[in-house]
């Protein structure tokens, strides 16, 4: 549950940089998906489209504050976001590093708490720290949005140890991996690890065909959820016969 | 008087936000506003606004 919202298909998607406005349409419908997440910037000439688009994809809308590198800037942000979309949800970034777009977790908590207390439901895109972690859920963040690697760098994982002791951590709390997805191989690996939902966009957006890409992260989190839900073999180090050997014939 | 609107300084006859908003020809409903930095809400916009005022006018766009 996510703030008191279940989600059957868990990819949330993003909605930059695709080819074509239609692309991103049929990208949206192919993957199922329910949440697609939007940015605010200033008026520009295709803004009539888009909403019409946002309107027409039916999905929640998870506004977020890319681009924020101070608390005022993604508090006011929110706000504004709040008041558009007409939603209480927000994805709380607050980049504290230009190259790596890392999260500043200092400011990151200050606009959590500022803005949990003022009745919105924060997504906050953090690292995979446990006390980051711990003080945004302090702050009252009931969702968690660890990154798996750098925004837009497709590594996957880059820290799946710390990652499967976050989610070992917060066990019972929504925990989305948010950004540095490449391949749908990785979003499959992130929800075997019991993670619940995968944010990602552009490994959609730049895809030769992002339909078809869209598609394919879509079943690769479902199988990766469905695998989590049925329990995964505990890894050997030896071989182990699946094949009895009890009643073989001796033939040599 | 000449103000900073998203970022570009213009001469404007409007006294209010609200009157801005019409003046620029923005679809009043599908967007937000903040002056010197502070969200202002929609029904909030009769604030006036003073020479210099740095107002930004935000609508949806691509995000991820």
């Amino acid at each position: 549950m996510f703030y008191g919202t279940e989600l059957n298909n868990r990819l949330m998607l993003g909605t930059a940089q695709y080819p074509s406005p239609q692309i991103l349409r049929d990208a949206i419908q192919a993957s199922g998906t329910e949440v697609i997440t939007v940015s605010l910037r200033r008026e520009g000439p295709q803004g009539e489209g888009f909403r019409d688009l946002l309107r027409d994809s039916g999905c929640r809308i998870l506004p977020n504050t890319a681009g924020c590198h101070t608390v005022q800037e993604a508090v006011t942000t929110a706000h504004m976001a709040r008041e558009i979309f007409d939603t209480p949800w927000i994805k709380l970034e607050v980049i504290g590093h230009a190259d790596t777009l890392q999260p500043d977790p200092f400011a990151l908590v200050e606009a959590a708490r500022i803005l949990c207390s003022d009745g919105f439901e924060v997504f906050p895109y953090t690292t995979e720290d446990l006390i980051v972690g711990e003080k945004l859920i302090e702050a009252g963040c009931q969702v968690l949005m660890p990154w798996g690697a750098p925004i837009g760098s497709g590594q996957g994982l880059r820290h799946a140890e710390a990652l499967r002791t976050m989610r070992a951590h917060f066990e019972g709390i929504p925990l989305v991996i948010d950004a540095g997805i490449g391949a749908p191989s990785q979003a499959a690996r992130a929800m075997e690890m019991g993670f619940d939902a995968v944010l990602l966009n552009t490994a959609v957006a730049r895809a030769l065909d992002p339909v078809a890409m869209a598609r394919a992260f879509a079943l690769a989190i479902a199988a990766g959820q469905e695998a989590h839900g049925a329990g995964l073999m505990p890894v050997r180090d030896m071989a182990q016969a699946s094949t009895p050997i009890f009643g073989m014939g001796v033939l040599g | 008087m000449r103000i900073d609107l998203n970022g570009t300084p213009i001469e404007t006859g409007a006294a209010t936000l609200a009157d801005l908003i019409t003046e620029q020809n923005f679809e009043a409903a599908s967007v937000a506003t903040a002056l010197d930095g502070t969200f202002i809400p929609r029904d909030a916009r009769n604030r006036p606004l003073h020479p210099g005022a740095r107002v930004e006018v935000l609508s949806p766009m691509q995000g991820g």
